[in-house]
């Protein structure tokens, strides 16, 4: 029998579960409708003939083309920096490391995951200013120094992911192999990595969706409003959700805020499909989500 | 007796690179301190770190405390986490017993499309939809403050925290439910007497995430809260916080005491980073010794 606690309990969580649901359904909905009639293709090539600018004949000035190719060419190069380093610190964690090594480098890492990512931004322009006094005039805020400090912001959700989708083998099927004779390295590439690899990947998904939408990193690293595409790594460069803020903060004509609007429906889009990639590949959800 | 296989050439290499990569990552989190600490240093040396955690900021005066931006990002992530978890314990409650099968991993999913929303586009939505209501409901000033971005920030922070409490719901021992359900227990009375007493750990520790990814957040404060660089009088006042702070005094001179202060905002989050990362372990290991002192 439900008494009048259990029945205030009952009626409070299906208000609150109700509550965000109505919040979260105006906001995207309110999104959708105004950034819906902007999708298409002026959105991302503007007045330029679209097979122009894919083949790069001609500069893109009034659509989103420069901004998507710039977070791509981001998350590209974030994900390339970030990879080596992270898949082999998760394999040292989860099958090498022991005691008190295995312990400092799990606060290491937790903090790291922690650490805001404005902190991060404010990290690597430290770094740019630290480089360009001992080589003055070639280093400068650009694409490879918003790269270098995306790698270090996503970088404890890949050491985690691989490390958690390791531990998770079969414990039987992790003993298979070493019974069998094959070493450690053996067992580690030929077995536990293959089959892992499903959720490791899914961490991997995941990772690159956190490159596409931060901004407070790449502000403070070479995100500009309007560069164009990048022509080389050290270049400035646009990338989508610094369009998106940037026109929210500085729009001059209702035409400008419907290509916001376009902006943010695109890095919607873009994270739910990578979201839902991630949900596809994976077995068991990994804690990734939890840091973000 | 374990014998170890002679290894190759590039797989003993291998070996020596995979604590190679482990060291490497435990580097950038000390290097990042290193560089707060080596640019924040000229301000540290000369304002003392307590002055400039008290003092207001006034640069024309050659004041650069960061006061108002600390007490306005504490501000905002308190009433982020009054808002959010309420909410959150709620929508925890609804998924892991209330619901059933069907509508519990339609949920689950809906919280972590939730999760993948960027950070961006929330605020961009919202200060659209909800600034022009927030100045219409106060009647005056530009509709940007406190109480616009907390609401924002709440929906923000929830799915972290929701998929923590439902977690740790989930981990409540299955005897202790058995036993519940033996005695003729409905679902809210176990929710009442079982698990969430027995979850306290993980409520808690949900929320101290929750507030380090609120007191995190940059784009939510930067777009939403006004940012001005006074102690905000009340819950409606603009405010700037300790993130939107850096975002904001990108000031040309790199030398300026101006630019100097904003290293000094990235120490302070970086030790609440490391304050919470100790208090979340002392909880969950507070937590696990009273399971096991628990009578069988």
């Amino acid at each position: 029998m439900n008494g009048l606690p259990e029945k205030l309990l009952t009626i409070f969580s299906w208000l609150a579960l109700s509550a965000l649901a109505a919040a979260l359904v105006f906001l995207l909905g309110f999104l959708w409708m105004r950034g819906l009639p902007t999708l298409g293709p002026e959105l991302l090539f503007g007045h330029t003939p679209p097979l122009d600018a894919l083949l790069f004949r001609q500069q893109v000035f009034d659509g989103l083309f420069p901004a998507v190719c710039g977070t791509l060419l981001l998350v590209l190069l974030s994900m390339l920096l970030a990879l080596p380093l992270g898949i082999p610190a998760g394999i040292y964690m989860a099958e090498y490391a022991g005691g008190r090594l295995r312990r400092l480098f799990n606060l290491f890492f937790d903090i790291l995951a922690g650490i805001p990512s404005i902190v991060i931004g404010l990290a690597g322009l430290s770094l740019t200013i630290f480089l360009h006094r001992v080589f003055p005039g070639r280093v400068a805020p650009s694409l490879l120094v918003s790269g270098l400090a995306l790698a270090m912001l996503v970088l404890p959700y890949l050491i985690r992911t691989t490390q958690t989708a390791l531990e998770q083998v079969d414990p039987l099927l992790r003993a298979t192999a070493p019974a069998l004779g094959a070493s450690r390295l053996q067992n580690i590439l030929r077995v536990l990595l293959p089959s892992a690899l499903p959720d490791i990947t899914g961490g991997i998904i995941l990772a690159t969706a956190r490159c596409a939408e931060d901004t407070a990193v790449i502000m403070l690293t070479g995100a500009v409003a309007s560069a164009g595409l990048p022509g080389s790594l050290l270049d400035r460069y646009e990338a989508l959700p610094f369009t998106i803020y940037t026109i929210s903060a500085q729009y001059g004509s209702p035409e400008e805020l419907a290509v916001g609007f376009g902006a943010a429906v695109l890095l919607l889009f873009l994270c739910m499909g990578l979201l839902l990639a991630a949900l596809g590949v994976q077995r068991r959800l990994s804690v990734l989500l939890l840091y973000r | 007796m374990r014998r170890r296989q002679p290894a190759g050439r590039p797989a003993r290499g291998l070996e020596y690179l995979f604590p190679a990569a482990a060291a490497a990552g435990g580097l950038f989190t000390l290097a990042i301190l290193a560089f707060l600490l080596v640019f924040g240093f000229p301000l540290l040396v000369d304002g003392r770190l307590a002055g400039l955690l008290l003092s207001p900021w006034e640069p024309d005066r050659g004041l650069f405390g960061i006061y108002p931006m600390a007490l306005a990002s504490l501000l905002l992530a308190l009433s982020a986490l009054v808002i959010g978890v309420p909410l959150s314990l709620g929508t925890s409650c609804v998924i892991s017993t209330l619901a059933g099968p069907g509508l519990r991993r339609f949920l689950m999913h809906g919280v972590r499309l939730m999760a993948a929303i960027p950070t961006v586009v929330y605020s961009f939505a919202a200060l659209f939809l909800l600034v022009p209501l927030m100045r219409r409901l106060l009647g005056a000033g530009s509709g940007l403050g406190l109480l616009t971005a907390a609401p924002v920030l709440a929906l923000l922070v929830s799915p972290t925290m929701i998929i923590f409490f439902t977690n740790s719901f989930n981990r409540v021992e299955r005897q202790v439910l058995l036993a519940a359900d033996a005695l003729g227990a409905t679902g809210p009375q176990k929710l009442l007497f079982v698990i969430l007493p027995a979850a306290w750990p993980g409520i808690l520790n949900g929320m101290l995430l929750g507030f380090g990814r609120a007191m995190g957040d940059t784009m939510v404060s930067l777009m939403l809260a006004g940012n001005s660089p006074v102690v905000p009088g009340s819950v409606v006042d603009p405010a700037r916080t300790l993130t939107a702070h850096i975002a904001l005094v990108m000031a040309a001179d790199f030398d300026s005491m101006e630019f100097r202060s904003v290293f000094v905002c990235g120490l302070v989050l970086y030790a609440m980073t490391g304050l919470l990362m100790l208090c979340f372990r002392l909880v969950a290991a507070l937590g696990r010794r009273t399971r096991h002192e628990r009578p069988a």
